[in-house]
């Protein structure tokens, strides 16, 4: 029988394992999403999760990925809960989600000046406060001229 | 009161924010593929996306308040017009640009004045989605703002043309501010926003963007719209019977 403790640790590692459906090079853990991870008597699995936008169509398709990679790793109690508040915002995005959503290609949530990804210049114009799913925010950089996202501050 | 329905003043204070959000959410969506630009399609679909996710959080705790096991497609697909309290600016149609913009802004200053006040609320519940949906909601008084600015500071007809959809929406704001029973028992209750300060609030918002947007505040007229009572105009039924076709034709379809 492994410990509480263990049971966690391994929990969470799984967790850590489980792509955003949006951006697949961040998991939910460099997201921020998890809350809490808690191991009930007969080793029931309560997971809380912060949702990202409110209406963001991912919410639902990781709350899936989650009991599955679960399920996966052999827990077969599984119940994964809506965190409201506090409320999540981009500051709980890791150092290393940070620095693979550069590498993918979209400037992390900044309020400074927004640096483009390709090039690092911070000569860049915000073309649309609106981008391709909810958290994002299309910009342009006026020096190497691509087009990229700004992953907007919430 | 016909509205309620037997409901506590609890269940319908949440219900008629969660329905304002629903139909406005519903009138955003017609839009897409058709807004005049694709970064505005964007904006307005986004919009209409979070508007329809804070609907979803309310609307399943209303239906928690409500006590008789409805979730929250029970309470959007099987209710009649009738019992839709939302305010009637939100089923305004979508005209031109200008009405779409104009009815965004004017919603969207309320929305963050309430929600500031909300994230207060002794219900822990309404609080956590106020506080989750105010960070949305400022989010789209920029986008909405910025236009308000630039269609009343544009050409001679974008100006004249947002002047006259501020004239036609202006009578529908006045509910947005006007104190029921309802609403002041959730005030009483530690629930509830003051709408004096959030009217005072949104004025302050909407007199700024005006001036900067050189665009007159309307007048205000004598008569009043009551959503919040259920006394809708003639645009609601349409909608609701595009928005809960396909529910009523395939009772309990899912995704």
């Amino acid at each position: 029988m492994h410990s509480r403790r263990a049971i966690e640790s391994d929990v969470r590692q799984r967790l850590a394992a489980v792509p955003d459906p949006e951006i697949p090079v961040l998991s939910i853990a460099d997201l921020g999403l998890v809350r809490h991870v808690r191991v009930g008597d007969g080793g029931a699995i309560e997971v809380g999760l912060s949702p990202t936008y409110s209406g963001c169509p991912a919410t639902s398709v990781i709350r899936a990925n989650v009991e599955a990679a679960l399920q996966q790793g052999g827990y077969r109690e599984v119940n994964v809960v809506e965190v409201l508040a506090p409320p999540w915002s981009t500051d709980w995005i890791s150092t290393a989600g940070r620095r693979k959503l550069h590498d993918y290609g979209i400037a992390p949530p900044t309020t400074g000046p927004v640096a483009c990804p390709q090039c690092g210049s911070l000569a860049t114009t915000k073309l649309s406060e609106f981008g391709s799913t909810p958290c994002k925010a299309l910009y342009r950089c006026t020096d190497c001229l691509e087009p990229f996202d700004h992953f907007k501050c919430l | 009161m016909s509205a309620a329905h037997g409901r506590t003043s609890h269940c319908v204070y949440v219900l008629r924010l969660a329905d304002s959000n629903l139909v406005l959410a519903q009138r955003l969506g017609e839009l897409i593929g058709h807004a005049p630009a694709l970064e505005e399609d964007l904006g307005l679909a986004n919009t209409a996306l979070d508007l329809l996710g804070q609907a979803r959080l309310l609307l399943t705790h209303a239906g928690k308040l409500e006590g008789r096991g409805r979730s929250e497609d029970d309470l959007a697909f099987l209710r009649e017009e009738g019992e839709f309290l939302n305010a009637t600016l939100v089923e305004q149609p979508n005209g031109d640009f200008g009405d779409t913009l104009a009815r965004q802004f004017l919603f969207d200053a309320w929305q963050v004045e309430l929600y500031e006040r909300l994230a207060a609320s002794g219900d822990p519940q309404l609080a956590a989605i106020a506080a989750k949906a105010l960070k949305e909601s400022r989010y789209h008084l920029r986008f909405s703002a910025n236009w308000v600015v630039r269609l009343g500071d544009g050409t001679a007809e974008s100006h004249e043309r947002v002047q006259a959809s501020l004239e036609r929406l202006w009578p529908h704001t006045v509910e947005l501010f006007d104190a029921d029973a309802i609403d002041r028992e959730m005030l009483a209750a530690g629930i509830g926003a003051d709408l004096t300060a959030v009217r005072a609030g949104w004025q302050r918002r909407v007199d700024d963007t005006l001036a900067e947007a050189t665009l007159a505040r309307p007048a205000d007229r004598p008569w009043r719209w009551y959503g919040k009572r259920g006394q809708h105009g003639e645009h609601l039924g349409r909608l609701l019977s595009q928005m809960q076709a396909l529910h009523r034709a395939h009772p309990g379809a899912r995704w």
